[in-house]
């Protein structure tokens, strides 16, 4: 029997599609910021494989030249408001209780792996259903483990002497920028593989996250007085 | 409108509809707790308001489906419609934002917020805190050279004189590297952090500017001469520095003046500053980006009204402390 069950809070929907435009703003600031001083590589000794940086033609192209001003204001005007969207939406989830569907526990692992051998379509029964599969799980904490990470790393570089205990802590202010770069780095992984699981998951999903509901199959249930479930429609 | 037939039941599944755990059909809840409530409570009144005229038409049993696909469709269009507007409300405030008047090349919001973040984080200054230092061997040999803004070529050290301005009753005083040299000299080594992001550590000497405000005291607020040791609050609020030829400027606030940090420094790695370094007197503010840190000191004014400050002027926080 299809019937429309509730899936994801009105909270949880504000707080994530708030955060769509607040991380792409504290991204692209940062970008600005980075410009300045582009100065990361992944490589290993002399060896180099990828500078993570730009041609100054490639910067100019895609607009991020010259703006370490509007960058910085940016930055810090906005990253009060992710800082603050974030930080309810883990005081949300903790209070509601949502986060025993969110947080890893015994056996996610496990669980996880075999949702990656079934997405790759190396196995094929699919994980057992749950809301969130324990790839999710992992991901969906992750991803708000980086952002507490990216405000921590991000105040010890914006105030690293009233905050210097912070930043001596992370062990000084070049590696707090190293690391808050990195956990970008780590958004945009995280936001591509998001967006094709999404796409692979379909419209239902896609909209549940919209509209808070999913249409589901939903076994009858024994318990449920036969009238009542008449009245319920969709018999 | 009403092409579909309308179930008339819809308004009773509340009541009717046990609970079965968490999957609890949302529409059928008998008070939606929070989220739903608007949509949901729309829709039965929707669906009420439809009850009298379907209610003469027998259900439509033999298409289960449809009655869900309908509300799906409905709640779909609420929901996207609300994603919408509030899609486009954002872009208009960031359109607004970035097309407000500016301030020092910033769009007003926007200086509005760095003005704040100065304002929280002068509450929370505690001058006790200090920049990390290191042992002399950790400095850089040949420290980085960025800016070279008014450092003017034909400046003759020999002549050089700092113009004091803005003691109290005292018409502005012409200092020499002497002068500065007779306060007690002090040796740091700390971390330069440029505003463009890469820091380096340096092993400065020179006078606290602390120890030159006791010796040159700064006015107080009323007009009569301040007394920095004791009544710190009562002096005027900022110091204005400027490059002899006024080529670059900066505005410091007298808390950060007055930390044990913030020197007039004289040396760079025990040797006297050279010219691209700044010689033969420049600012030095560990608690504040580079750019703070003012090479060439030209003239030094004591004012109650925030000074000009270069890079303020051209878009950056005018506090860029740290």
């Amino acid at each position: 029997m299809k019937r429309l069950v509730r899936k994801h809070p009105l909270a949880v929907r504000w707080f994530h599609w708030l955060n769509v435009p607040l991380l792409a703003v504290m991204i692209w600031s940062g970008l600005y910021i980075y410009w300045a001083y582009p100065t990361y590589r992944i490589g290993v000794g002399d060896f180099t494989l990828v500078e993570m940086n730009l041609s100054r033609e490639a910067w100019r192209t895609i607009g991020v030249n010259n703006h370490l001003a509007r960058g910085m204001a940016l930055h810090f005007v906005f990253g009060w408001l992710f800082a603050i969207n974030g930080l309810l939406y883990v005081a949300y989830t903790a209070f509601s209780g949502e986060w025993r569907e969110l947080v890893p526990r015994r056996g996610t692992l496990r669980e996880a792996w075999h949702v990656l051998l079934h997405d790759l379509h190396l196995r094929k029964e699919p994980p057992p259903p749950a809301k969130f599969n324990g790839a999710q799980r992992i991901a969906y904490t992750g991803i708000v483990a980086a952002g507490f990470g990216s405000l921590v790393t991000g105040l010890a570089i914006y105030k690293p002497v009233q905050l210097g205990w912070l930043t001596a802590l992370l062990g000084g202010y070049p590696m707090a920028r190293f690391f808050h770069f990195w956990l970008t780095v780590g958004y945009l992984l995280f936001f591509v593989v998001h967006v094709a699981q999404v796409v692979r998951a379909g419209w239902n999903d896609f909209r549940a996250m919209v509209i808070g509901l999913e249409v589901a199959e939903v076994a009858e249930t024994t318990e449920a007085a036969p009238e009542a479930a008449a009245e319920g429609g969709e018999t | 409108m009403n092409d579909e037939p309308r179930r008339p039941d819809d308004e009773d599944e509340a009541a009717a509809t046990p609970q079965t755990g968490d999957e609890v059909e949302a529409e059928a809840r008998p008070e939606p707790p929070d989220d739903e409530s608007t949509a949901v409570e729309a829709a039965v009144a929707e669906a009420a308001a439809a009850a009298g005229e379907a209610a003469a038409e027998p259900a439509a049993a033999d298409d289960p489906d449809a009655e869900l696909r309908r509300r799906v469709g409905r709640l779909s269009r609420r929901g996207f419609l609300t994603m919408g507007a509030a899609a486009a409300a954002g872009y208009l405030g960031w359109r607004w934002v970035d097309t407000r008047p500016t301030e020092g090349r910033l769009p007003w919001p926007l200086r509005r917020g760095l003005e704040a973040n100065r304002a929280l984080w002068e509450t929370l200054y505690d001058r006790d805190r200090l920049a990390p230092t290191y042992p002399v061997s950790r400095a850089e040999r040949e420290p980085r050279v960025n800016g070279r803004l008014g450092l003017d070529r034909d400046a003759d050290p020999a002549t050089w004189a700092l113009s004091l301005e803005g003691m109290a009753g005292l018409p502005p005083l012409s200092l020499t590297l002497a002068d500065v040299r007779a306060l007690p000299r002090v040796g740091l080594v700390t971390e330069l952090r440029c505003i463009e992001g890469w820091s380096i550590v340096v092993h400065w000497a020179g006078a606290r500017l602390a120890d030159f405000l006791a010796a040159y005291p700064p006015p107080n607020r009323d007009g009569g001469a301040g007394d920095p040791a004791r009544h710190p609050d009562r002096l005027v609020r900022y110091l204005a520095f400027e490059t002899p030829g006024r080529g670059y400027c900066v505005g410091l606030d007298m808390a950060t003046a007055l930390h044990p940090q913030t020197l007039l420094a004289y040396e760079i790695n025990d040797a006297p500053l050279s010219w691209d370094h700044g010689a033969p007197l420049r600012l030095v503010a560990p608690i504040k980006y580079g750019i703070k840190s003012i090479k060439r000191l030209g003239t030094l004014r004591y004012t109650d009204e925030r000074p000009a400050d270069y890079w303020a002027e051209r878009g950056y926080d005018w506090h860029a402390g740290h």
